[in-house]
């Protein structure tokens, strides 16, 4: 049986984890590297690095940082910001990244996940969307939440899963950085139909909001989180053991 | 000397470290000569079927995998490596493998009800024979999948996969063994299986 994956995420500025609450106020809390090879010594069943760097030498620190992890940790590895282009999805395959998480270069190239898709498989392209309420709606953020695309967002998953993308990350800005739980109903509202595996993320504040998570949505396949992680608010062995306990299929 | 077969069809990093991280370095190799000179050869692959068995002929590497299997090396495919093993795949037409094992590779989508997701993507567990590629594995472990087509109607099965169908997993004849997972991408346990891969035969 197809166990449910726990996913933390690595946002890497400066050569370091940040993580910040609400998309405001990053803080430095970690070494990338050691923090990977923890997490994959620890029951994640997969990793995103998320390169939220916004100069050329924060950007070169940054493939060196994938690299190292690559050399190191076993487990499958997503990478995602700042990626415009097929060249960016090259400079990060190259450092041993297993699959390429696209937002804002996505919307601003609507051909971008087609190309990528055709040149590297499906299984390597992953739409990931931020999204917001708005006036009733589901709307699409870009430029890590600060710009509102103008796009309702079950639309534009729905688009992106056509265009070739192999998996979706929901998250929603709404849900994050509050640690009250997923935002079920929005996981529901623009995931409800999609045909490729959907990962959760937002919102994440203890072990039962994981559970929540399955039992309300069995078709969801993964909870991505970060800040309860890497405060060790929630140790992944730990939330494992409560899930399988819950009926919830886990790797262990 | 193990031997990674470098013909354009996806990165190699991961693979390339995943060995180095259990103490064996594997050189890249991209012509039929170099492979002539392979201990034991791992035929990794991303991607479309037609397009890697293409660009395995247009290299040699395609009669020269044959000709070393022949002679008894070690030959581990992994996921599109392995399905190019077989003798036919149903991918977007009907295309010639290597005939190492015997089957046809099928989409998933025949066997597994309808509903669930394709790709099979995830950590699911192996369940296998016993086999020297498996004798560090302690029991039932998971391993990572990604894919959309299976090995079907082969009598080499090693180990399967359930997907709400029973998926071929991991095959073996004689020296030829393939993995529809990704061992290099399988945390301990796929280290593990590498492991006991560098050791058959040696």
């Amino acid at each position: 049986m197809l166990r449910k994956r726990i996913i933390p995420c690595l946002d890497v500025r400066d050569g370091k984890v940040t993580k910040g609450v609400r998309f405001l106020g990053n803080r430095d809390i970690a070494d990338p590297v050691e923090l990977a090879e923890f997490y994959s010594e620890n029951g994640a069943d997969e990793l995103v690095f998320y390169d939220i760097t916004a100069s050329a030498e924060g950007r070169s620190l940054f493939t060196d940082i994938l690299k190292k992890t690559a050399s190191r940790v076993f487990i499958p590895l997503t990478v995602g910001g700042g990626i415009k282009s097929l060249d960016d999805f090259d400079r990060v395959l190259k450092c041993g990244a297993d699959k390429v998480s696209v937002n804002s270069g996505a919307i601003a190239d609507k051909t971008l996940i087609r190309k990528a898709a055709a040149r590297y498989g499906s299984q390597c392209v992953v739409i990931s969307a931020d999204v917001k309420r708005q006036n009733g709606k589901f709307m699409v953020y870009g430029r890590g939440g600060r710009d509102d695309a103008g796009i309702e967002a079950s639309s534009w998953i729905k688009f992106c899963v056509e265009e070739g993308a192999g998996e979706v990350v929901l998250n929603s800005m709404d849900a994050d950085g509050v640690k009250g739980g997923f935002d079920i109903e929005m996981l529901k509202e623009v995931c409800g139909d999609i045909k490729v595996p959907v990962i959760a993320s937002g919102g994440a504040g203890k072990a039962e909001d994981f559970t929540e998570l399955f039992k309300a949505l069995p078709w969801v396949d993964a909870g991505l989180a970060a800040s309860v992680f890497h405060y060790k608010e929630i140790a992944i062995p730990e939330l494992k053991k409560r899930l399988f306990e819950n009926g919830i299929p886990v790797r262990f | 000397m193990l031997a990674i077969v470098d013909y354009g069809v996806g990165n190699l990093f991961s693979l390339t470290s995943s060995f180095r991280a259990i103490g064996f370095e594997a050189a890249l190799i991209k012509s039929p000569e170099q492979l002539r000179l392979a201990d034991r050869i791992v035929l990794p692959g991303v991607g479309a079927f037609k397009d890697a068995a293409d660009k395995l002929r247009a290299t040699g590497l395609f009669d020269a995998l044959k000709e070393e299997a022949a002679q008894g090396k070690p030959i581990l495919g992994i996921c599109l490596g392995m399905q190019l093993l077989f003798e036919r795949s149903f991918e977007f037409g009907e295309h010639r493998g290597l005939g190492m094992i015997k089957g046809d590779v099928r989409p998933i989508s025949d066997v597994i009800p309808k509903g669930l997701k394709i790709p099979h993507i995830g950590w699911n567990d192996l369940k296998f024979s016993p086999h020297p590629l498996f004798k560090y594995l302690r029991g039932e472990e998971c391993v990572y999948f990604v894919h959309s087509f299976y090995g079907a109607d082969c009598p080499s099965v090693i180990a399967t996969t359930d997907y709400g169908a029973e998926l071929t997993a991991a095959v073996g004849e004689k020296n030829v063994l393939g993995c529809q997972f990704h061992p290099e991408k399988s945390g301990r346990a796929g280290l593990s299986i590498l492991k006991a891969f560098c050791e058959i035969g040696g």
